[in-house]
């Protein structure tokens, strides 16, 4: 999902780092407001940025013979909510475009766009719904987890495809050559992330539900 | 719960590890983020990247070293946050 240092028009660039830097600013504010001073959550908040800092280091190999990777997005969100997730998604990047030259800094308002934000938030939004559709926590954090990951490589696919459109079809068309780039690839890797955080989020039902219950949200054993 | 955490690290091993035992290595296991950018170079000859990087790890063994940095640091937290929580909850039931 890292779109190459450079590889996007300028007027892209800015335009993508204008509408990530309020979601941003929001996410910083509400991790001082719900964590502030807190230690327990600020740990928890810890794990779960290094959970999304672990699962983005590595590069996996998928069934279509190119390798690609997870996100680690989805643990952070079910436990803080999407804007929590934008500073840490910005953090990884930064820390990947500054020492290993993988995104990059000109990118960055894009990258954050999909990574921090409509990652987060369709998983937030997907793990809501499957609560409310009574399906377990298990299968409502794999779900949210799988298609969160699925939504952040659509969304590189949508930039690049806004910012080079095919030369003869158009938008539509570059949309389809760099999504079956992204989206096939990632499958095996969306559902080997979906079912690493439901092992995490089980860990965390066993040993720490009274955490996950002052958190606010359905995921002791009963719900 | 804990058969079925069993069950899910196998089948998290399989996944991942598949791959490299049915795959032919003609396509290498390339990244997909250099995919697109060789798509676009290809479709759009005239475009040249205007920024570059601003520092870039000089070999591929340096890069390899600041990936496993950035695992190491993510799992090293991880795992004090698992080993801590466990340690605590077990105390207390005791």
């Amino acid at each position: 999902m890292h779109i190459v240092e450079g590889f996007l028009p300028l007027s892209h660039a800015i335009a993508w780092y204008a509408l990530s830097t309020p979601f941003l600013l929001k996410g910083m504010h509400n991790i001082n407001r719900q964590i502030g001073k807190k230690a327990e959550k600020k740990l928890l908040l810890a794990a779960s940025a290094a959970f999304a800092f672990l699962l983005s280091s590595l590069k996996l190999p998928s069934l279509t013979g190119s390798s690609s990777h997870p996100t680690g997005i989805g643990l952070g969100t079910i436990l803080f909510k999407p804007s929590a997730m934008t500073v840490v998604a910005t953090i990884v990047l930064l820390f990947q475009a500054l020492l290993l030259a993988h995104g990059g800094i000109s990118t960055l308002g894009a990258n954050v766009f999909s990574l921090g934000i409509i990652g987060p938030w369709v998983s937030y939004l997907i793990y809501r719904l499957a609560i409310y559709l009574k399906l377990s926590v298990s299968k409502a954090v794999f779900i949210s987890a799988c298609l969160g990951n699925l939504s952040i490589y659509l969304t590189t696919s949508f930039q690049l495809a806004l910012a080079f459109p095919d030369q003869k079809g158009g938008i539509i068309i570059s949309l389809v050559k760099f999504s079956s780039i992204f989206a096939i690839t990632q499958i095996p890797l969306a559902i080997s992330e979906a079912l690493l955080t439901v092992l995490i989020v089980n860990f965390l039902q066993t040993y720490n539900s009274e955490e996950l219950r002052s958190l606010n949200f359905s995921l002791t054993k009963e719900s | 719960m804990k058969n079925q955490n069993i069950l899910i690290a196998c089948a998290i091993v399989i996944l991942t590890s598949l791959p490299l035992f049915i795959c032919s290595f003609d396509e290498g296991f390339s990244a997909t983020d250099q995919q697109a950018q060789k798509l676009i170079e290809e479709n759009n000859p005239n475009y040249k990247a205007w920024f570059n990087y601003i520092w870039r790890p000089p070999n591929a063994e340096m890069e390899c070293l600041f990936f496993s940095l950035q695992s190491a640091i993510g799992a090293g937290v991880l795992g004090y946050y698992i080993g801590l929580t466990k340690g605590r909850s077990t105390k207390e039931s005791r």
